[in-house]
Formats: structure tokens, C-alpha cells, sequence
């Protein structure tokens, strides 16, 4: 065996150690699968094996599932029959559960030493133990995060979870990926005993010897009833009767795997384990066969996965250290940065005009350390040494060891090219200087560089400690390394970055702005706000677009919209939303910073369409509200078109930059893989089709690019097309 | 096809469905029996004749499990050889149940049947016969399943019902049911309820409030608006009306239905067998129908039933002298004469269920019962009865008097 040792001690008692060779992680691979099938062969038929002890030999117990293996689609169904592919995927998804149940009736006792997280099918296999110890000081977690990525616990979750400790409790690990540390997990007794990592083998083996059980699981014993009550008991119609509502007002019917989970449980346990088991089976099988697991899994794990070990890197060149940065501008966007580099254990110099703003920005640091100590998420001591990183300065000379610098100054040229000498003044021939513009061209800035080729863009979002996307900026100066260097920077801080070219707006904003732009050019056609609303969220956007326009300001808005037809002169096409937009800045109607924007605010922090919005409907509400499918078809296509824009031009390259982009920047309907997903999803032909209408009835924003056209005649999807070129990653 | 006509229509008073109410130590087998004992006494009537019972319930469980139409049948001492079924359109159970006993008139099934329905709300609560509706994820989470008070709230919103409008129509309601209780136009159906003595245990309508003003109302909470802020009913009713911005609530205990327990049973039949029993018809069934509406919303589907029953008897709304629309919930009352096109002062003269109270298994065949006494006391001719239904149905029926 390669992935389990075996060791037998006097008693009888076999001490498996999951320990798979040459990674650092334990995964439930299908060589794994079928050396546990023997495994478990051998438990149940050797007589001198009297029960077992099972543990890993990694830092963690075992994270689950091979999600590589579960997005490449698995297993070659071409030439079957729709019902023979359905049988076959419903084999192989049912063969983890025939093993644990064969595991768990096999009459001899058998217990978990949780040593380390045990995640997804890592959890299941301790759930279908007779006992399970847990180690209370390594940071265990016992979670079942599928349904995050698109996918339902497939090796028994559904159905032994709900089983130990009621649907209610066990709903929000299940739906919502919550983890349980080892406290939680014996207050709600999904774990009989808790003990330091020394002794959790020792005491699983002394479970096992005493076995209490009689090595039946709580299911299997004659008198089991159901913790919080069946589904029909007043319990479980309550339970059940909250469950779908709360779901759906989450989900909006877009994530199938929640649904899916939640019939698992309902049909499962009102049925024996063995038929449940069957049940999650049919499901699992019901949900690989659909689009949205299979996004989900690429763009949400395996390519940001990728690209957070830095696989946007350009070809030859190679990961470095990096240990110290700067930040000029200590504002909010540079405050933010500092911190964020301070939490991952970089050495920030943080630089201001003056002492007290740069004082400022560290104070910044120093509440947001001060708040994670207040929910117990680091120490006062971890808290004060992140903190003692950062040195606020007025001292340009205190740069000359620094490895990248970040200028997060104002938006102005001239000011950012002053900056720019002042820096590289002091800074190492070596080093990079990374702007965080979000507006102004980067190779226009580089031309205040003596060493342009060390110059970039570094394109942070707001608030910087909660956003997850760094926009690596390329002017056309920009030498590989320092893209290279600055990759290095965003990956250290723990951030997803995604290279872009230097074209207005970058990649991300400029996308995003379509969508705040389709949701008023529908408002200025006589869409009724509610519905534009309501539609843009039901469309799988985290807000209204409205409510957009409101948080990142209309008075921002207004400006750029001025900036650009200023820049572009005869050029600029006006569209749809701004003459909304210039009346709403007129009014003073800003957003949510004034109260008042597209919404009204109340104290309470409740909100409200301003009852005179209908006053932009240039040919007033329509009288017959269009079906909310084209709103959101109307939201979802204009972002993917601006996508798949920037793919024609090359703002973007990879189609996993782009999607994985589109979800952590401006929260793209993550159920559908990001926006060319969605695009490769519906088909190229099916969307040019679709958009050709809807650039017939809504115009210039569904105006599809050559490139999608092309695609559309070749059946080509951005994947297919785009996708192999970066493999190395 | 035979006509089907009523001969005879009762109804229990109507006791507060709570453990303090009067009926609460009276079975709901006791309700069906008395009524069809009633039924039977009131008519002279050799029941080897009444082919069969036909009783709505909508919990059908426990004490009310079993078919209950069956056992009160027994019980009552019918002849053996009169049958008993039991059906479930939630509140319209006792309409359908008059209607299914007509259709079997009708179509020379039976030649005498009685309709009508039970429900002990205070015995066997509401929603303890459980259903996929609410709970499996196919029914509630894949069709948008919200409580029928969301509902209500979600008319009025889409309506432009205030809180004023639906709180006014209460008043209006207990009012009327007053007057119509003092001036004694319920005396023809009501049959008090006795106890295990045989002593009257209940003779009146115990839940009605005559003295309620919109001050008193004003005082009371929404219903529905503190669990759909917890579970997201209004944001899940939100996805099927996206053009609503935020669910109005505006009922409560006060302007809903109220729970009580009680029964009803209508005797129908043939002309021949009328005849050959020496009765006199009192009403000739015109037309029923049933339909399905979409079903979040769920309570608006008595104007489309009304308008197919009108249809099929090839009338219009304004042939019809009386309406009787069971006042659920008090939108759902104006949506209905909103859709109709018709007054208050033709519909539900009497007040209805925000005062009395709504045993939901019997309200249809009372409410009916209700429309042909009132169109007897005033001289005139035609009703037509109808109620909102859970799932997204109505129910509708059009007697006229002969």
C-alpha cells in the first residue's frame, strides 16, 4: 500500500496512518479510494484484526475530495447512452459510500484520531467511524465546504451529519461550509472525546477496546431516534419550513448543490441509511452532470488555486523573496495596503507628507489588528508584532532597502510623477515601483521613470483588507521581472493577482462598469426599479446595480464620465446613464456616503428606492414591466461582452485571469465560473445569437466583439481556444 | 343531466379555536354528527335515501384521521348503507365537498346526498398533517412556497391596500356580523352544539368583537412581518413578484380570519327524490367550478373561479344579486371585488370569517348556507359563493333560489 501504513499492536488493534507520498496533503484521489476499498477488506475479513484506529500522518487529517480529478470530468463517457453515462457517474460516485458503509457495518469497532483538519470527504470517512477523538491543540477543523465550490458531500455527509446532530445543526456546515473546531465538535457531539494531539491515538484505542457502541453506529442501533426530530414531527416541519426560504433567499435558486444538499437530507433521513446513502449518490451524480459544479470547481478552486501560487507569472521568469515594501500615501487605499503587507510579515515603510497622516495610516493597522484580537482571531502579542512592522515616515531615504514600492497617492498625474522621482531616488536599481492608479495610464506615469522597465501597476480594490483581486498592471515599459516581482508582492499578502494591460479601466472596471451602466440605461427605459433591482441580484449579483452606483459614489461616477469624455473628445459616445448620472450629481444625490443617491438611507441603516427615480423613464414606466429574465440577461451579457472585449484586445489573456477576476473583483455570479464560463457555458453560438437580438432592441452595449463571432463559427469556447497556453502554471 | 338542488343547509355556531374555547371539549366527530343528525331530524329524513356524505377537512389527522365523513356517518346512525368520504381543498374542503355531492346528484350517482365539513382547529391544529408543500425542497424551495399570510400581505401590496383599507374592511366585517347576529338572520342554519349531557354547550358565533374600531386595531402587529424578516418569506415572494420592492404587511389577528371549530352540512338532491320525500327545494345548484392560480400568491384565485362558474352558466357578475367570498384575510376580500368589478353592499352583507372565524373544513358549506338564507330573508335570487384556496386554487359556486 502507498498511501496507508499498517501497524498491528498486541491487542489486535490496527493503527492506520493516512499518509499519502511526496505531498503535503492527504486528498481522497481514486488511488486513495481504491487502496481504502482494500483497506476496509482487510478489517472486515482478518481475524487477528480485532478493530482499528485510523490518523494521518500530515499536519492535516485529510481535505477531501481530489477536486482536479472531479473537474476534469473524470471518466470518458463518450459512446454511452444519457442513462448509461448517468449510471456510470452514479457507480463511481456511490463506490466512496458503498466502502464507508462497508467500513462502519463491518462488526468491529473502529475510531478516528483526528490529528489536523479533516475536510469534506476527509470528515466523512471519520463520520462513518464508531468513534472519533480530536486533537485540541493543532487548529483542527472539522468542516464540509463542498457546496462553496459547487459540490455536495458525497461519501455519507448528507446523511450521517443530520443523523449525530440534528438538520438544524447540521444545516449551516453542510449549506454554508461552517467549521467546527474541536470544542464545538464535542458540545455538539460530533466528536466523543477531545485531547491533546500526544494522546488522541491512546485514547482512540482505548475507545475501540472499550467500545461502547458494540461497533454499531448510532443509526444502525435498534432504538435510534432522530436528534431534533424527523422530518414529520412539529420540529422537523419547522426545521424544513425555515430551511427552503432561508435557503433561497440566499441562493435565488442560482447553486444547485444547496438545493440538492437540503433533498438529500429531507429524502434521506426519512428513509434507512443505506437507501439515504443511494439518495446522496443519485444527487451527486444529478449535480456533476450540471454546468454550475463544474465552473464552480475550475474558477473557484483549481484556477485561483493557480494563480494564488503566482500562475500568471510571465514565462521565464521565476519566483523571488520578498521581505520588505514601501507605501507612499497613507490615505485609506495606501493605510489598507500597509496593513494587509504588515498581517502577511512583510517590513512596511509607510510615507505621508507629513508625519501625522503617515501616523494616521499606521493607526488604521492598528484598529484592524485590534478587532481580529477583539473576535479572538490573533493574539494581543501577533496583534503588536504586525503592528511594530510598519514604520510611518515623512523619509524618502529609509526606501533605499525596500523591494517594491506601492504609490497610493491622490489620482493626479503630476503629483504621481513628483512622487515617482522622489522614490527612485532613494530606491534600489532593482527595485519595483508599483502605482495603484486606478484611472490614469500606467505606461503615461512611467514616463516619469528612469527605469521604466521596473515600473507597473499594482491595482488594488477597496477596502483593501476585504478584496481579494490584485490587478497586475502591464504599461508598455513594464519589464517582465517587475510584473514578475509584483506577483511575487500580491501572492505573499495572501491576495489572487491576475496580469492586465494598461488600457482605461484596466480589466475589472471596466467591466463593472457595464453592469452599473445596463442597470440605469433599463431605469431610463421605463424598467421599473424594483424590478432592475431585484433582477440584477436574482441574476446572481452581490447588490442592485443601483445600490452599486450608490456605494462607489455617483459624484465619482459623474467624474469619471466627465474625465472620459474630456479625454476622448469627438470620440465619446453617450450612453443611456448619464444624463442620469448628471442630474443625480446635480441633486447632490451622491450615494450612500450622503444618505441619499439612487436610494434613500435611514438611520437604522434600512434603504429604500427614492420614489422619483420613474422621473428618468424617458418615455415614462412601461405599462407592461419586460419578464425579469431579461433583466438579468440584459446585466449578466453586457459584463460578459466587456469580457470578452478585453480577451479580443488582450486587456486580459487567460481565460482563468478573467473569470477568477471577475468573481473576487466585482462578485460576478459565481455560479456560473466567472464571465467567460458563463459566455463558454450558453456557447458561443447561442450567445452571439442571443446578443445580436439584444443589440437590435437595447443597443450599443450587446454589440459583440469579431472575436466571440469568430468563435461562434468555429464552436470554439474561450477554454478551448484560450486555455492551453499557460499550462506551466 | 339531473339538476341538483338544496333542500336543506346547517351550520354549528362557530366556538374560539383555543383550549379556552367551547367546542375545545367537544370531539370533531361529535361536530360532524350533530350536524348530520341535524341534518337528518330537521327533514324528516329516512336516510336509506342519502346515498352518500361527502365532509371537507383540512387536517385530516388524528381525531379527524381516518375519514371522518365515514365515522360521523356511523355514529350519527345513518342507515348502513349511506357512505362517507372525506376531501381536502384546504378552505374551499366545504364548497368542493357541496359541489362533489351535487356532481354525484347530477351525474345519477346518487340521488341525495349530503355536503358539508368539520374541522376542531382548537382539537387538531393547523398544519398537523404536515405536506410536501412546506417542507420538501421540490415543492418549497423549486415553486417558491410562502406562508398564505405573505400572500395576503404580498395582494395588498401589489394591490395598494393600506393598512387603513384592510383594517376599515375588518370593522366593516364584525359590524355586519353583528347586526346580522342581533337582528337573528343566522337563526334558519345555526343548530347549537350539545355536550356529552346533551345540554347546549354552544348556541352563538363566540369569537366575534361588534365593538372593534380602527383605534383597536391599530394596535395590533403585523403577523406576518417578524417571521419573514427571520426566514426570508417576503424575500423568497420578492423572486416571483420582482417588481415589488418590499412586501407591505399589513394583516393581523384582526383583520384575518379568525381559528375556530365548527361543522356544516347542506342536503342535496334530485328533484325525484325531493319529491318522493315529500321536501321542498330551496335552491337550484347553477354552476360550480374549481381552478388552479399561481400559486406563491396563492390567494387569488376566487375571481377566476367565480368568473368560469359565471361562464358556464352564461352570466355575467352582474347577474349575481349576493357574493359570499370567504374573508380570509381582508385583502383578499377587495382584491376580489377589485377584480369582479362589484360593491361592498353585495358582498358578504352578513360579515364572514374576520369576525366569526373560519373552521376551514366547513366555511364553504356555511358560508353557502349563508347566501341562501340571506337571499330568502331579502327576496331575491341569485348568489354565488366562492373561496381562496392554499396552492394557488378557488372555488366557486352559483345557487338560485326556486
Amino acid at each position: 500500500m502507498n498511501h496507508f501504513k499498517f501497524e498491528l499492536d498486541g491487542d489486535g488493534i490496527a493503527l492506520i496512518t493516512f499518509d499519502s507520498p511526496n505531498v503535503s496533503m492527504n486528498v481522497l484521489s481514486a488511488g486513495v479510494m481504491s487502496e481504502l476499498g482494500e483497506l476496509v477488506e482487510k478489517i472486515s475479513t482478518d481475524d487477528a484484526i480485532k478493530g482499528a484506529v485510523i490518523t494521518s500522518g500530515k499536519k492535516a487529517f485529510c481535505a477531501g475530495a481530489d477536486l482536479s480529478e472531479l473537474g476534469s470530468g473524470m471518466m470518458d463517457l463518450s459512446g454511452l447512452s444519457e442513462d448509461e453515462a448517468k449510471q456510470k457517474l452514479f457507480d463511481m460516485a456511490f463506490r466512496l459510500n458503498a466502502q464507508l458503509r462497508q467500513l462502519e457495518t463491518c462488526g468491529k469497532p473502529i475510531a478516528a484520531a483526528i490529528n489536523g483538519l479533516a475536510l469534506g470527504g476527509g470528515f466523512e470517512v471519520t463520520l462513518a467511524c464508531h468513534y472519533r477523538v480530536m486533537a485540541t491543540d493543532t487548529g483542527a477543523k472539522l468542516g464540509l465546504p463542498e457546496a462553496l465550490v459547487g459540490v455536495l458531500p458525497g461519501g455519507g455527509g448528507t446523511q450521517r451529519l443530520p443523523r449525530l446532530m440534528g438538520v438544524m445543526n447540521a444545516a449551516p456546515i453542510m449549506l454554508q461550509g461552517k467549521q467546527l473546531d474541536a470544542e464545538k465538535a464535542k458540545e455538539q457531539g460530533v466528536v466523543h472525546e477531545i485531547a491533546p494531539l500526544a494522546e488522541i491515538v491512546a485514547t482512540a484505542k482505548e475507545l475501540v477496546k472499550a467500545d461502547p457502541m458494540g461497533a454499531k453506529q448510532p443509526w444502525d442501533q435498534d432504538k435510534f431516534k432522530m436528534p431534533g426530530g424527523a422530518v414529520y414531527t412539529p420540529a422537523g416541519m419547522q426545521t424544513f419550513g425555515a430551511a427552503n426560504p432561508m435557503l433561497l433567499k440566499e441562493t435565488k435558486g442560482n447553486y444547485p448543490a444547496q438545493r440538492y444538499i437540503l433533498s438529500c437530507v429531507y429524502e434521506g433521513i426519512q428513509v434507512p441509511i443505506d437507501a439515504g446513502l443511494r439518495i446522496e449518490s443519485r444527487y451527486f451524480t444529478k449535480l456533476l452532470m450540471r454546468p454550475e459544479s463544474r465552473n464552480m470547481i475550475r474558477s473557484i478552486f483549481l484556477s485561483k488555486q493557480a494563480l494564488d501560487k503566482g500562475g500568471a507569472r510571465p514565462a521565464g521568469t521565476q519566483r523571488e523573496d520578498i521581505s520588505k515594501i514601501a507605501v507612499i500615501g497613507a490615505g485609506f487605499m495606501g493605510a489598507g495596503i500597509a496593513t494587509v503587507s504588515a498581517q502577511a510579515g512583510l517590513e512596511v515603510i509607510l510615507i505621508d507628507v507629513n508625519q501625522e497622516g503617515a501616523d494616521k495610516g499606521k493607526q488604521h493597522a492598528i484598529d484592524h489588528f485590534a478587532k481580529g484580537v477583539a473576535r479572538g482571531k490573533v493574539t494581543q502579542e501577533k496583534a503588536d508584532a504586525m503592528a511594530a512592522l510598519i514604520t510611518p515616515t515623512t523619509d524618502y531615504s529609509l526606501l533605499k532597502d525596500c523591494e517594491l514600492v506601492v504609490e497610493a497617492v491622490f489620482e493626479n498625474s503630476e503629483l504621481k510623477h513628483k512622487i515617482t522621482k522622489m522614490a527612485e531616488e532613494h530606491m534600489a536599481e532593482d527595485a519595483i515601483f508599483g502605482s495603484n492608479t486606478s484611472t490614469i495610464p500606467i505606461t503615461s506615469l512611467s514616463e516619469a521613470s528612469s527605469r521604466p522597465e521596473n515600473f507597473c501597476g499594482i491595482h488594488f480594490f477597496s477596502p483593501v483588507e476585504k478584496m481579494m483581486l490584485v490587478e497586475v498592471i502591464v504599461g508598455d515599459k513594464s519589464g517582465d521581472r517587475s510584473i514578475s516581482r509584483a506577483i511575487d508582492f500580491v501572492t505573499r499578502i495572501k491576495k489572487t493577482p491576475i496580469v492586465v494591460s494598461d488600457t482605461r479601466g484596466f480589466y475589472c472596471n471596466r467591466c463593472v462598469m457595464r453592469f452599473g451602466e445596463q442597470g440605469l440605461a433599463m431605469l431610463s427605459e421605463g424598467y421599473a426599479p424594483a424590478l432592475i433591482e431585484n433582477g440584477t441580484r436574482m441574476a446572481g449579483m452581490p447588490m442592485g446595480a443601483m445600490e452599486l452606483m450608490d456605494m462607489t459614489a455617483i459624484d465619482l461616477a459623474w467624474k469619471i464620465q466627465e474625465q472620459t469624455k474630456k479625454d476622448l473628445g469627438a470620440a465619446y459616445v453617450a450612453g443611456k446613464s448619464d444624463p442620469i448620472i448628471t442630474k443625480m450629481y446635480e441633486l447632490g444625490r451622491y450615494g450612500r456616503k450622503t444618505g441619499k443617491g439612487f436610494y434613500d438611507y435611514a438611520e437604522d441603516k434600512s434603504k429604500s428606492l427614492w420614489p422619483e427615480l420613474n422621473q428618468f423613464a424617458v418615455d415614462g414606466l412601461k405599462s407592461v414591466q419586460p419578464d425579469v429574465q431579461e433583466v438579468k440577461d440584459r446585466i449578466l451579457y453586457a459584463q460578459a461582452i466587456e469580457a470578452a472585449r478585453c480577451m479580443e484586445e488582450g486587456v486580459v489573456k487567460d481565460p482563468r485571469e478573467a473569470d477568477v477576476g471577475s468573481i473576487l473583483a466585482w462578485g460576478f455570479a459565481p455560479y456560473t465560473g466567472g464571465v467567460l464560463s458563463f459566455i463558454d457555458t450558453i456557447g458561443a453560438k447561442a450567445f452571439v445569437e442571443t446578443a445580436d437580438q439584444m443589440a437590435k432592441d437595447f443597443g450599443e452595449p450587446f454589440k459583440v466583439p469579431d472575436l466571440l463571432r469568430d468563435m461562434a463559427a468555429k464552436g470554439e469556447t474561450f477554454y478551448g481556444r484560450f486555455g492551453g497556453k499557460k499550462k506551466a502554471a | 343531466m339531473t339538476e341538483a338542488y338544496i333542500y336543506d343547509a346547517m351550520r354549528t355556531p362557530r366556538g374560539k379555536g383555543k383550549k379556552n374555547g367551547s367546542l375545545h371539549e367537544i370531539t370533531a366527530l361529535q361536530l360532524a354528527t350533530q350536524a348530520l343528525q341535524a341534518i337528518r331530524d330537521r327533514n324528516n329524513l329516512d336516510t336509506s335515501h342519502v346515498d352518500d356524505v361527502v365532509l371537507g377537512c383540512v387536517s385530516p389527522v388524528g381525531e379527524q384521521g381516518a375519514d371522518i365523513a365515514r365515522a360521523a356517518v356511523i355514529n350519527a346512525g345513518f342507515a348502513e348503507s349511506t357512505a362517507g368520504v372525506q376531501i381536502n381543498r384546504f378552505c374551499a374542503s366545504g364548497l368542493e365537498a357541496t359541489n362533489m355531492a351535487a356532481a354525484k346528484v347530477m351525474s345519477g350517482e346518487a340521488d341525495m346526498a349530503i355536503g358539508g365539513g368539520v374541522e376542531s382547529m382548537s382539537r387538531v391544529p393547523m398544519g398537523s398533517d404536515g405536506g410536501a408543500m412546506a417542507a420538501d425542497p421540490e415543492m418549497a424551495y423549486d415553486h417558491y412556497f410562502v406562508p398564505q399570510g405573505v400572500g395576503a400581505d404580498l395582494i395588498a401590496t401589489l394591490g395598494g391596500y393600506s393598512r387603513d383599507d384592510v383594517d376599515a374592511y375588518a370593522v366593516e366585517s364584525q359590524k355586519r356580523a353583528g347586526k346580522a347576529w342581533e337582528e337573528g338572520r343566522f337563526k334558519k342554519s345555526v343548530v347549537p352544539v350539545k355536550n356529552q349531557l346533551g345540554l347546549v354547550q354552544l348556541d352563538h358565533d363566540e369569537l366575534m368583537r361588534p365593538q372593534t374600531d380602527m383605534q383597536s386595531l391599530a394596535a395590533l402587529n403585523p403577523a406576518f412581518r417578524d417571521l419573514s424578516a427571520f426566514v426570508g418569506f417576503d424575500a423568497v415572494a420578492i423572486q416571483k413578484y420582482p417588481q415589488v420592492e418590499k412586501v407591505n404587511f399589513v394583516h393581523h389577528a384582526g383583520n384575518s380570519s379568525g381559528i375556530v371549530d365548527g361543522a356544516a352540512a347542506i342536503l342535496v338532491g334530485s328533484k325525484e327524490m325531493g319529491e318522493k320525500l315529500g321536501l321542498k327545494p330551496r335552491a337550484r345548484i347553477v354552476s360550480m367550478a374549481s381552478i388552479g392560480s399561481e400559486p406563491t400568491i396563492m390567494l387569488t384565485g376566487p375571481a377566476p373561479s367565480a368568473l368560469k362558474a359565471l361562464k358556464k352558466a352564461g352570466m355575467s357578475a352582474s347577474d349575481i344579486d349576493l357574493y359570499e367570498m370567504n374573508e380570509a384575510f381582508a385583502s383578499v376580500v377587495l382584491r376580489f371585488m377589485d377584480d369582479m368589478g362589484i360593491p361592498h353592499d353585495k358582498t358578504n352583507v352578513n360579515g364572514g370569517a374576520i369576525a366569526m372565524g373560519h373552521p376551514l373544513g366547513a366555511t364553504g358549506a356555511m358560508i353557502l348556507g349563508t347566501l341562501l338564507d340571506e337571499l330568502e330573508r331579502t327576496g331575491q335570487s341569485t348568489g354565488l359563493a366562492t373561496l381562496c384556496v392554499g396552492g394557488g386554487m378557488g372555488t366557486a359556486t352559483i345557487i338560485e333560489r326556486v
